[in-house]
């Protein structure tokens, strides 16, 4: 079991390594929105360390969805789903493998990257770190929770849409509590601990009931 | 080894696509199944794989021990599973880990469908004749009794399906177990054939006699 979730998780991360893999994609994308946000809003720095982390957090957000709609879609155009499904390792173990492969190209490479992202929205050093925590820590919810939608939408021709708009809903309690405990790090009333153990607590759930629904939502199939 | 299949019937888009389809395969045996276009071969194929659940019907694998049917078979459909972005070599080594119970290195088995050459080479690169022949090698890599091929022959040329028959051979000759849907004959010793008609009865919720 363990040898083929290696296996599958090795494969994952070297499709995206390859020409056309979504491995540098969401990055790019998560610094055109930071940057263009700066643009719109005019160079006033108090404003944009206010609204940084909330900027950083949507940004994060929306690449993270940018690719999701292919993660169970590639395998079930060219066939690879019904390999997968041949395996004694269940289903959920195939959710787990391809999901924190996605994770490792995508959730971990905003976190690394947001700190560099921070000096476009002049965040204060401690406000950077805090970035990296909750984006750290974050992003896993996003990814399990928009694995659900990305299972259902599998065989969907264009389901990136309705991927969208299925998860997008359900991604807000995660948002809420990101921002805040990055806003609570640089002030405020209550202290970052709090908003930021919800936040791993909302990883955490998402992580089983994403893992579960996304392989039920594959076993139902066709 | 046995598999035994019990009066299956097969629903598609609430349309009935065929009933009543029996048959046993032990150690050794081959099955050859025919049929027109739209038959249900390969719904059949794709039941016996787990793609599909069956509207009626039972199948029973007598012999396998713990192991589920779904770990005891290989399936090479008309999409060949391979990933374009890897190499041959890549795509196999992955099947070989994936599935368990280890056979031939990824090497040995691109050599055996005649594709050495082509190991490093991206499957993107490869012909549709030489894609479905490193699908075919996934075969040999890992070891599983029985092997579901769904018109196994299409885009190979004529010495390719030698090989192939081959390989089916020495498959049986090990005990294995092969069910095959085809058009074109596989020349496969003593090899049942099974024929898979349109069910006759149109379905009652079909709509479309009204």
């Amino acid at each position: 079991m363990i040898r083929s979730f290696n296996a599958l998780l090795i494969r994952d991360l070297r499709l995206a390594a390859r020409v056309g893999g979504s491995g540098v994609m969401g990055l790019i994308f998560f610094l055109m929105i930071v940057t263009l946000i700066p643009f719109a809003l005019g160079p006033d720095l108090n404003l944009l360390s206010r609204i940084g982390p909330a900027i950083l957090w949507i940004a994060a957000l929306l690449a993270t969805l940018i690719g999701l709609d292919r993660l169970f879609q590639a395998d079930q155009e060219d066939g690879s789903l019904d390999l997968l499904r041949l395996s004694h390792a269940p289903m959920e173990i195939v959710v787990l493998a391809k999901v924190i492969a996605y994770w490792l190209v995508t959730g971990l490479p905003l976190a690394i990257a947001a700190p560099f992202l921070g000096f476009l929205v002049a965040l204060s050093p401690e406000a950077m770190l805090a970035m990296v925590s909750t984006l750290l820590v974050g992003t896993p919810a996003l990814t399990f929770i928009g694995a659900v939608g990305a299972a259902l939408t599998s065989s969907l021709r264009r389901g990136g849409l309705i991927l969208a708009i299925l998860v997008l809903p359900f991604m807000i309690p995660t948002l809420i509590f990101g921002v805040s405990a990055a806003n609570a790090a640089v002030g405020g009333t209550i202290p970052f601990m709090t908003p930021f153990l919800v936040l791993a607590a909302l990883s955490l759930i998402a992580a089983v009931v994403g893992t579960v629904g996304a392989a039920a939502a594959l076993r139902s199939g066709e | 080894m046995r598999l035994s299949v019990n009066n299956l019937a097969c629903e598609r888009g609430e349309r009935r696509i065929f009933e009543g389809v029996s048959f046993t395969l032990s150690a050794s045996e081959a099955l050859v199944i025919t049929g027109r276009n739209g038959a249900g071969k390969s719904s059949l194929l794709d039941i016996l794989a787990g793609r599909l659940h069956p509207v009626a019907g039972a199948i029973l694998l007598d012999g396998a021990g713990e192991r589920t049917l779904a770990e005891c078979l290989h399936y090479v459909g008309h999409r060949d599973a391979l990933k374009a972005a890897l190499t041959a070599e890549e795509n196999l080594t992955f099947a070989r880990d994936f599935l368990g119970h280890p056979a031939l290195k990824p090497r040995e088995a691109l050599e055996a469908v005649g594709l050495a050459h082509a190991a490093r080479l991206p499957v993107a690169y490869l012909s549709a004749g030489q894609r479905r022949r490193v699908a075919l090698a996934r075969l040999l890599v890992a070891h599983r009794p029985l092997w579901l091929l769904d018109e196994p022959t299409s885009a190979l040329d004529t010495a390719s399906q030698e090989t192939l028959r081959l390989i089916l051979e020495s498959h049986r000759e090990n005990g294995g177990m092969i069910a095959a849907s085809t058009h074109s004959p596989l020349f496969l010793k003593d090899a049942k054939e099974i024929r898979i008609e349109r069910a006759s009865r149109p379905s009652t919720v079909a709509g479309e006699e009204r």
